[in-house]
């Protein structure tokens, strides 16, 4: 809301506070001011002018070289360049130095040799519009008319009115009242303890004995979307521009000037907050408004020119035929008020919030007028609003009013009674105000105070509740002067879940092993599938689809975080980062059905390129894993998952359990996200790992005997995998293996071909004695008789 | 035998003095088995009976002496030698360390932890819910019915009519009541989502961290000093806070919290955009409707609410002036953190 300061004055007396000092209290009151701005600040040195004499440029055929009156006995010489100068115009005049809009200073110099002492200024010039100067010529210099002959030498910003200070507002969704001159006004005067002065209209109607009902009926319909109907007819109708004071108060607050019967509507829009509407009579069929729902697939050309088909959730105002208006969004074209109308409907109404919100939205057409409607508005304000409409006719001159009106007001809304409870406000807000004090405040925002109730005023619906009215004394008396506590009461425990603890001990594990956190989209392209090669068939193709998505590229809530993560990293590496390695706790969202939530899995996702290998990332796994005190790990290898490559990578196993999947990602998925370097990663089930942690841990005594080591060397099939050798070993060793380390691996013409050599340390120990020579020899035996009987290996020499 | 032994002394420590190499020779040659001083001593048969223990002191005291020269010359040679190894060993100590880079936490998680970590203090839990979320949960039971304009400020991305995505954490404040009695002390972290197009200050996802407080006797009082002692925990003990009256429909009373400009102290600075404050918190009293909504008595129990933008605090606290690079994820921006 852009509220004029000088149209405020009107209505409350706060000329001497400098503006920044309004702003602050009126925020601090509640208004929030988004900002300010002087209008008028950027013109200096533009005066009002009579043209006395023109003579032609000799150096030119299109100059002209004018003297000027430019007041107080003063005549100056300007050459313009203008060809819609006559002797006599009255101009706007820059003398310098003067400052135009836009940042143009004027200074005395010559044209084409002949010294011209200053500019003819257009409309354009001065920043103004042909809605601004009606009937004015544009491209011309702009001629003035015989009324600013006594204001040649005053200021063109008093003689055009342009000097006022608009404040911006930021009006909260609770107080449409406020989205109009008189609130802002009310809430001026609170803030400033000022009286307000409430202006009553005052209409004094054509003396004919006309009637409105010779004209017009009103029905409503639809009471429940319509909950009251005003309108007067004006009759003998002049359409001519408004004068200019109201185009400029129009101006100022940002709305375009039209003509006297819709800039009257949208003055009485601003100043009362009152959508108003106007119809050309003539164009009513059937001297009747009936206010109804529309038809299905009613057809409606709005008078921006735009075709609509309605639906029978929408409200329209039609004549005996046809719809006339979009109830409280927008009038149609077919009775739009045109320069011949010459008997005017004048609509004050009030309509349902809800259905005014919807309308706007299904047919993409918010107006002013909806904004306010769908807030929730007064129907009280139909009738001030309406008067103020008429007076301003009669002010104008525009038409005769006739006397009487149509008021269809199908349920007059009672007003609500709140309990009055001093103590109880104090106690909610830590206050220790009087009960006076507290009266001075809601009686400033004319709140009703009966005894121990309260009634607030028919704009104030928002006043439904206790809270409400502590808010409304809270506010005027200060949020920021109402003292600050320490809470007190019974002592909660807090802190995090284990799950929360845990996430927080793998961020900071992940950090320690060298891996950055990374943050991305829950929502993805289902084109992030095909990138990592899902199979048409997959589950996880099956997303939480978003209906009404910015773009294609974030449509689906993902089901697996690792297209995400090779985008960062393939990011990173067009970057030119080296040796990158990061991680993300990521949530995805696997559907469970079309009306229920989603489940919400937790996965630790991480991935490397540059100086790494698919054993560091099986490290971070593993360190993850222990982190988790999970003993009972295994990796087997996967050749089956079409986003990895099938000789590096491995499912990861507790027990018989799943929880995840390393392993280099597929050359061809890094061929989709168009690198070409060697890239790792991890899916981890975060969820289950913390499921499956041990959260207990129990001390085992160290060892108070020596431990002995036996080393195997053999040659076995290069597709035989160590850890299958381990587990054999393991198995024959029995409870005397403490451990059984891998401590090379060698191939060479010496193994043979698809022949590798391997070489582990098994360590021995026993928890309640020394080992003997001998049972360690038996120990080592039984591991090798194992070994040559699983795989068929022997020792190498 | 005096001179002899005399003689064995000098010619002994003579012999230490001059070599670094051969002090177990030495040792051999005089105090061996078979060395000198060993030779003198087993002629001592011949002395008579009074010169043999002058003799046999004399000989024990040069013994003593040749040992404590030689264990001298012993450390003096090994002190030596070690300073020669380490200085052998001396390394270059500007040479890059081996030990591999540590990772970092994301500037959004780090925010995130601190804010939680100053509620939990205060005997806060954290609480979580679905992003995927009930328009019941995100809306209706938050006093937002239906085509509420409140609704406009937060284009909301739907999944069906019924279920959306969460456009602030509020719904788990809803979830929390309606499983837990009062007191209630809880935080509720989380990603949101709104339909705003990526630009340097919008992000159709965000990430909020809001808070609930209800027991019996909650005031505004205590509403304002617990978020002036969050305040000043975050931000410096100097940070003053300025209340705006606002409205949210879950709360009543409501406020819009700044907080005093944590770079230039209030004086204005390119950070508050020279306003001397910075808008961090939206907050209020919690709205009866909303805690019968939840079960929870309006007329015992009252309570506050606050929210924040994760986001925002981080750009502002590290000077960050694009919220893309918050999902840029570029670890040259990342490893700043």
């Amino acid at each position: 809301m852009n509220l004029s300061k000088n149209w405020l004055a009107d209505f409350v007396d706060i000329q001497d506070i400098p503006t920044k000092e309004y702003c602050d209290r009126m925020t601090d009151t509640g208004s929030k001011v988004e900002g300010y701005e002087d209008l008028g600040e950027d013109i200096e040195n533009v005066v009002v002018a009579r043209i006395l004499k023109i003579t032609p440029h000799e150096n030119s055929d299109h100059l002209q070289i004018c003297q000027v009156d430019i007041g107080n006995g003063k005549t100056v010489q300007i050459v313009t360049g203008a060809q819609n100068v006559f002797e006599g115009a009255i101009v706007p005049a820059a003398i310098p130095i003067a400052k135009l809009p836009g940042d143009i200073v004027i200074k005395a110099g010559k044209l084409r040799g002949v010294p011209s002492d200053g500019m003819l200024c257009s409309m354009g010039e001065l920043n103004l519009t042909e809605h601004d100067m009606p009937g004015k010529e544009p491209n011309g210099i702009l001629i003035l008319d015989e009324s600013f002959a006594d204001k040649i030498g005053q200021d063109i910003r008093d003689a055009l009115m342009l000097k006022d200070t608009v404040v911006e507002f930021e009006i909260t969704s609770n107080r449409p009242d406020c989205l109009s001159v008189i609130g802002l006004a009310r809430e001026t005067a609170v803030s400033f303890n000022q009286p307000l002065k409430l202006h009553t209209p005052k209409v004094n109607g054509v003396d004919d004995g006309d009637k409105i009902d010779r004209y017009l009926s009103v029905q409503v319909e639809a009471p429940d979307l319509c909950y009251r109907y005003m309108a007067r007819v004006v009759k003998n109708v002049k359409i001519q521009p408004s004068p200019l004071w109201l185009r400029m108060r129009l101006r100022a607050s940002g709305v375009r000037p039209i003509n006297n019967i819709v800039d009257i509507t949208n003055y009485v829009m601003l100043e009362y907050g009152q959508p108003m509407h106007a119809f050309d009579y003539s164009c009513l069929t059937g001297s009747s408004i009936v206010v109804r729902r529309a038809l299905e697939n009613e057809n409606f050309r709005s008078l921006d020119d735009q075709d609509h088909t309605l639906s029978s959730d929408m409200l329209v105002i039609a004549d005996q035929e046809r719809a006339v208006a979009l109830a409280g969004v927008m009038g149609g074209a077919n009775s739009e008020i045109t320069d011949t109308t010459s008997t005017v409907v004048f609509e004050s109404a009030c309509f349902n919030g809800a259905s005014v919100r919807v309308t706007a939205k299904k047919n993409g057409m918010r107006t002013e007028s909806s904004a306010r409607f769908e807030k929730g508005l007064d129907p009280e304000n139909c009738y001030g609003a309406l008067e103020r409409a008429c007076e301003l006719i009669e002010l104008l001159g525009a038409g005769d009013v006739i006397r009487d009106q149509i008021d269809v007001y199908p349920a007059k809304k009672e007003g609500v009674v709140l309990p009055f409870d001093v103590n109880a406000i104090n106690t909610f807000l830590g206050t220790n105000l009087s009960s006076a004090e507290m009266k001075t405040i809601l009686e400033a925002l004319e709140i009703k105070i009966e005894g121990n109730r309260l009634i607030p005023p028919s704009f104030r619906a928002d006043l439904a509740c206790m809270n409400d009215i502590a808010e409304e004394i809270a506010r005027i008396y200060g949020y920021n002067k109402i003292e600050s506590t320490k809470l007190h009461g019974e002592t909660t425990s807090g802190g995090r879940t284990p799950k929360q603890q845990f996430e927080v001990d793998v961020e900071h594990c992940m950090c320690g092993m060298g891996l950055n956190q990374v943050q991305t989209f829950s929502f993805i392209s289902p084109k992030f599938y095909d990138k990592i090669r899902l199979p048409a068939d997959s589950d996880l193709r099956k997303s939480v689809v978003i209906s009404n998505p910015l773009g294609e590229d974030t449509s689906v809530m993902r089901t697996t975080a690792l297209p995400s993560l090779l985008e960062v990293l393939t990011r990173n590496y067009n970057f030119n980062n080296d040796d990158v390695s990061l991680f993300e706790i990521a949530t995805v969202y696997i559907p469970t059905g079309k009306n229920t939530l989603p489940c919400e899995n937790k996965t630790l996702v991480a991935g490397m390129y540059g100086n790494c290998d698919f054993y560091a990332i099986k490290g971070v796994c593993e360190n993850i894993l222990k982190l988790a005190s999970i003993t009972n790990v295994k990796y087997r290898s996967d050749d089956a998952n079409p986003s990895y490559h099938p000789g590096r990578c491995a499912d990861v196993y507790v027990g018989d359990q799943k929880i995840g999947i390393i392993g280099q990602v597929h050359p061809l998925v890094m061929k989709n996200y168009g690198i070409d370097t060697a890239v790792y990663a991890a899916e981890l089930d975060f969820d289950a790992i913390f499921a499956l942690r041990a959260a207990e841990k129990l001390y085992k005594p160290l060892p108070k005997f020596p431990a002995t080591t036996r080393d195997f060397s053999f040659v076995c099939e290069e597709s035989l995998e160590v850890g299958t050798i381990e587990e054999e070993m393991k198995k024959a060793g029995g409870k005397l293996v403490e451990g059984i380390i891998l401590f090379d691996i060698y191939r060479g013409p010496q193994v043979g071909e698809n022949k590798k050599s391997v070489s582990m340390r098994v360590t021995l120990r026993a928890s309640d004695r020394t080992l003997t020579v001998e049972e360690a020899e038996k120990t080592g035996s039984k591991i090798l008789a194992a070994l040559n009987k699983a795989f068929d290996i022997t020792l190498r020499a | 035998m005096k001179e002899t032994l005399q003689r064995i002394k000098e010619n002994a420590l003579t012999a230490i003095r001059n070599t670094d190499t051969e002090l177990e020779q030495i040792r051999i040659q005089y105090l061996g088995k078979k060395g000198e001083l060993t030779s003198v001593l087993r002629g001592m048969g011949v002395l008579s009976p009074e010169e043999r223990p002058i003799i046999g002191q004399l000989a024990n005291e040069v013994r003593a002496e040749i040992e404590a020269a030689l264990s001298e010359k012993a450390a003096m040679v090994n002190q030596k030698a070690l300073e020669e190894k380490l200085k052998a060993e001396k390394i270059d100590v500007t040479l890059p360390t081996t030990v591999s880079r540590m990772g970092h936490l994301h500037p959004l998680t780090q925010v995130q932890r601190s804010i939680e970590d100053i509620f939990i203090g205060m005997g806060f839990s954290i609480a979580e819910g679905p992003e995927v979320e009930y328009d019941y949960y995100n809306f209706q039971a938050l006093n937002i019915p239906e085509n509420h304009p409140a609704r406009d400020t937060q284009d909301t991305f739907y999944i069906t009519d019924n279920i959306l995505l969460r456009s602030q954490t509020s719904p788990v404040q809803v979830r929390t009541m309606e499983k837990q009695k009062p007191p209630i002390r809880v935080i509720s972290p989380g990603r949101v989502y709104r339909s705003d197009a990526v630009d340097a200050t919008h992000s159709p996802l965000f990430h909020q961290i809001e808070g609930l407080v209800v027991d019996k006797g909650i005031t505004m009082s205590d509403f304002k000093g617990m978020m002036e002692t969050f305040a000043q925990q975050f931000f410096g003990s100097d940070t003053k806070l300025r209340f705006r009256p606002h409205h949210f429909p879950f709360t009543e009373p409501s406020a819009e919290i700044d907080v005093s400009c944590f770079v230039c102290g209030g004086k204005g600075c390119r950070v508050c955009k020279n306003e001397g404050w910075i808008e961090i918190l939206g907050a209020g009293m919690v709205h009866p409707f909303v805690l019968s909504n939840c079960g929870i008595d309006p007329n015992v129990y009252s309570g506050f609410a606050f929210g924040m933008g994760i986001e925002r605090i981080a750009m502002k606290q590290y000077g960050i002036d694009d919220m893309r690079l918050l999902y840029e994820n570029d670890v040259r921006f990342l490893e700043q953190f």
